[in-house]
């Protein structure tokens, strides 16, 4: 298998012996759940990115597409979370491809449990695996050393024990689809609320044996507050100390020129 | 070796009481308590031409939890009774939360005590000495707080004065203290002091002219106040819950609560 680059082991050993600190990953210090109901599945997750005490992102996604019917919540390191999920994800399209079949939530689990132990919790990433296939409804967990877990409920990340105790005080067997969203949705909003990692909005997902419906920004109960002055400088405001103007024909002789608009998705959050 | 071992759940900031004892060496086991916590939070004074604001949010926290979300910071000192009536002067502590409540104390103490001996309220500038012998007094055991003293002085004008743990301290226009302070100072320096502002046209390149510092007048400072706050919750994850604004003048000390973003 194609793996990992480990041409700077040895002289970031050295540095990092030599008192330089290992960089800062960015981290989805998340809440994340998932519910089983009569026919399906529900997860959800919050949407706060940290670096330490910073907000990273106020608004990512952490629900991973694996296959149309399987779907991840990811917490811990957000490149790890990102990058494991894809790759279980190609392998598990070229397994279904070659098989002629439908992929299984367990085969999932476990090409993500037996990758996750080979890397021995290196790789810090902590997900919650639910989906659909011929076999029934199935929710998992698992976690970076490889260890996973099977359950009717679920959460994980720094605001598990928040959520968990949503999911302890409320939770009834033979859930209803409206029961396990809105209990997700409450056990994510007690993360949100009372976990210093978790934060912003709700994403949920439903997956049952015809589709599988993503909810991005389910429920949103943290919008800004309006800037109650404008902060607009007047024109010339900042000091030009030097000036080199270079034409779009001087830059065409060396790179090719596409005018493009910003328009619906490809806008950024901050464009106005 | 821990890489980027990062489960949310166990490598979260430790407790004080969670350092685990260091290995055995010659049969010998080195116990460590660490005395102090950081409870996260920020705070800010401006000063303005017959007022000063002295503002920092509620939300108090140790690691990923919230321990309360309504714990001031601000203190009214040096009034002649525990209600503070008639207190004069403004003390925001961030940092140790115990620490900031036993400083206030004895800054408090030391106020008093000066009113009951000379008949008279303390002056800030004095009160402003006085705090930084406190702090340095715990030289080797500090107070492990980033104070800031507002109130009005002998002149009518507005005084912010600002401190380090151990006592070094500075009159200033304007200071952000805490958790959140890299992300306010910036915005005050350019807001508040006009820094990297120039007056368009006024010349070319290095004779550009600075924009002249102005005092702000109250209701701008207090919109500056609430903006940075918010951007502060925005983006740190200590910072939020409620915004407690004292503003002091001539007249007395008003106190406002505002609320913040709680996630």
């Amino acid at each position: 298998m194609p793996g990992f680059d480990f041409s700077n082991y040895n002289r970031n050993a050295a540095l990092h012996a030599q008192g330089v600190p290992l960089p800062k990953a960015t981290s989805t210090g998340t809440t994340i759940v998932g519910c089983i109901f009569d026919g399906g599945v529900v997860i959800a997750a919050d949407t706060r990115a940290t670096s330490g005490p910073i907000v990273a992102d106020k608004n990512c996604e952490k629900l991973h597409y694996i296959s149309p019917q399987i779907w991840c919540a990811g917490a811990g390191t957000a490149a790890d979370t990102e990058f494991t999920t894809a790759l279980i994800s190609s392998q598990l399209e070229l397994h279904s491809l070659s098989t002629g079949r439908k992929p299984r939530v367990v085969t999932c689990m476990t090409l993500l449990k037996q990758h996750l132990f080979r890397y021995q919790g290196h790789i810090g990433a902590y997900l919650v695996v639910a989906g659909v296939d011929p076999t029934g409804t199935h929710l998992f967990t698992v976690h970076a050393h490889g260890s996973t877990d099977k359950l009717p409920y679920v959460t994980m990340g720094s605001g598990s024990l928040a959520a968990m105790s949503v999911f302890e005080s409320q939770w009834k067997p033979n859930c209803t689809k409206e029961d396990a969203m809105n209990l997700c949705s409450q056990a994510i909003q007690a993360g949100i609320f009372n976990d210093l990692g978790s934060g912003s909005n709700v994403d949920l997902a439903i997956i049952t044996s015809e589709k599988t419906t993503l909810h991005r920004g389910f429920v949103k109960p943290n919008e800004r507050s309006q800037k109650l002055k404008h902060y607009k400088f007047r024109r010339g405001t900042t000091a030009v100390l030097n000036e080199k103007i270079i034409t779009k024909d001087d830059i065409g002789k060396y790179v090719s020129i596409h005018e493009l608009e910003a328009t619906g998705e490809e806008r950024m959050d901050i464009d106005p | 070796m821990a890489m980027f071992s990062q489960n949310p759940v166990l490598n979260g900031p430790s407790y004080s009481f969670a350092e685990v004892p260091k290995g055995a060496v010659d049969g010998l086991r080195e116990n460590r308590f660490n005395p102090y916590t950081d409870n996260g939070g920020s705070t800010l004074a401006i000063a303005g031409a017959d007022f000063a604001i002295v503002a920092g949010d509620t939300r108090l926290t140790s690691g990923y939890s919230i321990n309360t979300r309504y714990a001031p910071k601000i203190f009214k000192i040096g009034g002649s009774a525990s209600s503070q009536d008639d207190a004069n002067i403004l003390l925001s502590v961030v940092g140790f939360a115990a620490d900031g409540e036993a400083l206030k104390e004895r800054l408090d103490t030391a106020c008093k005590m000066y009113r009951y001996r000379h008949g008279k309220p303390m002056s800030v500038s004095a009160c402003a000495k006085r705090l930084s012998t406190i702090l340095y007094q715990k030289r080797f055991f500090p107070f492990y707080v980033h104070a800031i003293l507002g109130g009005i002085d002998e002149d009518g004008t507005g005084a912010v004065y600002s401190y380090d743990p151990v006592g070094s301290y500075e009159r200033e226009q304007c200071r952000a203290g805490g958790a959140a302070a890299s992300l306010i100072m910036p915005f005050l320096d350019n807001q508040v002091n006009f820094k990297n502002q120039y007056i368009p046209g006024s010349g070319v390149g290095h004779e550009l002219q600075e924009r002249e510092r102005v005092p702000l007048p109250r209701s701008e400072v207090e919109v500056l106040v609430k903006d940075a706050f918010d951007s502060a919750v925005e983006r740190h994850i200590e910072v939020g819950d409620g915004l407690q604004m004292m503003i002091i003048t001539k007249d007395g000390i008003e106190e406002r609560l505002l609320p913040l973003k709680k996630d």
